[in-house]
């Protein structure tokens, strides 16, 4: 609120992205109490979609301010879930996949990612050291990125030598259980004509919950339903892109992501991290905030953490905007489940 | 099994017919092919579904084998769980009865049903022909 110079009074829809608030601390029902917690008193109102909670919420925030029924929406989300252990935390990220025909057979949330990639290595080929390179760039890029829960660098052996998690995913493969929040105020031409970034396309798309009912497993096409209606809403298209923030809850992921939003055709983002074009420093620059590998992934927050990391980084105040100075149109891309929820948000430069 | 015209068919009836041999999938009028819970044809919607006979046999589409499990599974683990075609539909399952790096893209498998988890509920299981 006061990054965006915008009073408490002047709010009029809070809109919070959460996921498994229930299971973690037995409380649902998070739009009044967010309100609260901003002395806001306007309606306030819970959106939850696994992954993509917060990416659905900036949507319909986007659309309120759109079609008039708002000036100013506060939209973010949190979540919290260290406190619990690791079986827990599994089994809680594990309702995002389908209950009867998944998790019964025991698929756990990196089971579902690993079927994906075991699907795609067969499809198209690659390697878990392909897959490594995407984990040491993000890792890489999250160094100077204070709001990154791991400010580290790994290495290729370190991420091929980590334990097992679900074949072919290894614990440096999958992104880490997180706390965290994000919030953005999102305004009206009206209300304030000097914002320095626009949202100016948006897209959602949905998928089976199961990955077994799909057609194909080496490709997403809730993404790319998402992707288009995101372009076709900005009017540009994918070439005009420059740089993008996705999904990549596991390495495997950012690959499935960049194929999806036709920045790649299918099969060729398996080698882009190793190859650097996807470096901070390369032809496309992606997950310059660490991604949800290293910034962490606070799963109702993520959505909209990475429309504010764009934010930054298109008005040249993130850590890493001196790496893109040029960069004038981004995209964000979260996905929910095994991408059964996507959304897809263009963000340019105002001008 | 013939074809019979059914309202709808909960999850556990279809591991019961598992159980007693006698398996079966949901058919939509224009044929497209899904499994219980259902009373609505995924695909496009058609409330007329037929029970029909299900493949005897599948194909592993997809495998991973886990190493971290939810607590339901945690003595099973590591296990291998597949995505297996059986034609009209694929199905989710545990596999057993073979070591993990036996199963590969194209293994046919068989279904069957266990009770491997905590709480010994039905467990959809494949295993290699």
């Amino acid at each position: 609120m006061s990054d965006a110079d915008v009073p408490s009074d002047a709010v009029d829809a809070v809109y919070f992205g959460n996921f498994v608030g229930e299971l973690a601390d037995g409380q649902g029902h998070h739009g009044p109490l967010v309100a609260e917690s901003l002395g806001v008193s306007a309606p306030a109102t819970r959106f939850e979609s696994a992954c993509a909670s917060s990416g659905v919420a900036v949507r319909h925030a986007m659309r309120a301010v759109e079609h008039g029924d708002a000036d100013v929406v506060v939209v973010g989300g949190a979540e919290r879930m260290t406190h619990v252990g690791t079986g827990e935390a599994t089994a809680m990220l594990a309702t995002a996949a389908d209950a009867i025909h998944e998790v019964s057979a025991g698929v756990t949330f990196p089971g579902a990612y690993a079927l994906m990639a075991d699907a795609y290595f067969d499809a198209f080929g690659g390697s878990r050291r392909d897959l490594a390179h995407v984990a040491v760039k993000n890792h890489a890029h999250a160094l100077e990125n204070e709001y990154a829960q791991f400010q580290s660098e790994v290495s290729v052996d370190d991420v091929l030598d980590a334990p097992t998690v679900a074949a072919p995913l290894g614990l440096l493969d999958a992104c880490p259980v997180t706390d965290g929040a994000s919030a953005l105020v999102l305004v009206s031409d009206a209300y304030a004509r000097d914002a320095a970034v626009e949202l100016t396309g948006s897209g959602q798309g949905s998928d089976t919950l199961a990955l077994q009912d799909r057609d194909t497993l080496s490709r997403t096409p809730a993404t790319e339903r998402a992707a288009a209606d995101a372009y076709r809403d900005a009017g540009i298209d994918p070439s005009a892109v420059d740089l993008v923030e996705v999904h990549d809850c596991f390495t495997c992921a950012e690959v499935f992501a960049l194929e999806a939003l036709g920045l790649y055709d299918p099969g060729e983002a398996i080698t882009a991290a190793r190859e650097g074009e996807t470096w901070r420093d390369g032809q496309l620059p992606v997950n310059c905030s660490g991604g949800l590998k290293a910034k962490g992934h606070p799963v109702g927050a993520t959505g909209a953490s990475q429309v504010v990391e764009m934010t930054r980084l298109l008005r040249g105040d993130h850590p890493n905007s001196d790496y893109v100075p040029d960069a004038s149109t981004g995209v964000t891309h979260s996905a929910g489940g095994t991408v059964a929820s996507t959304t897809v948000h263009v963000l340019e430069v105002a001008r | 099994m013939s074809q019979r015209e059914t309202g709808a068919r909960t999850r556990d009836e279809f591991c019961r017919a598992i159980e007693t041999g006698d398996p079966f999938y949901l058919a939509c009028p224009d044929g497209h092919g899904s499994v219980p819970p259902r009373r609505v044809c995924p695909d496009c919607g058609a409330q007329s579904l037929t029970e029909r006979s299900l493949p005897d046999s599948g194909r592993v589409r997809a495998a991973t084998t886990v190493h971290v499990a939810t607590s339901a599974f945690a003595d099973s683990a590591p296990y291998v769980t597949a995505i297996a075609d059986f034609g009209p539909v694929s199905l989710t399952g545990l596999v057993v009865g073979t070591a993990p790096d036996a199963v590969e893209h194209g293994t046919d498998v068989t279904v069957g049903i266990q009770r491997v988890d905590e709480r010994q509920r039905p467990t959809l299981v494949f295993e290699p022909r």
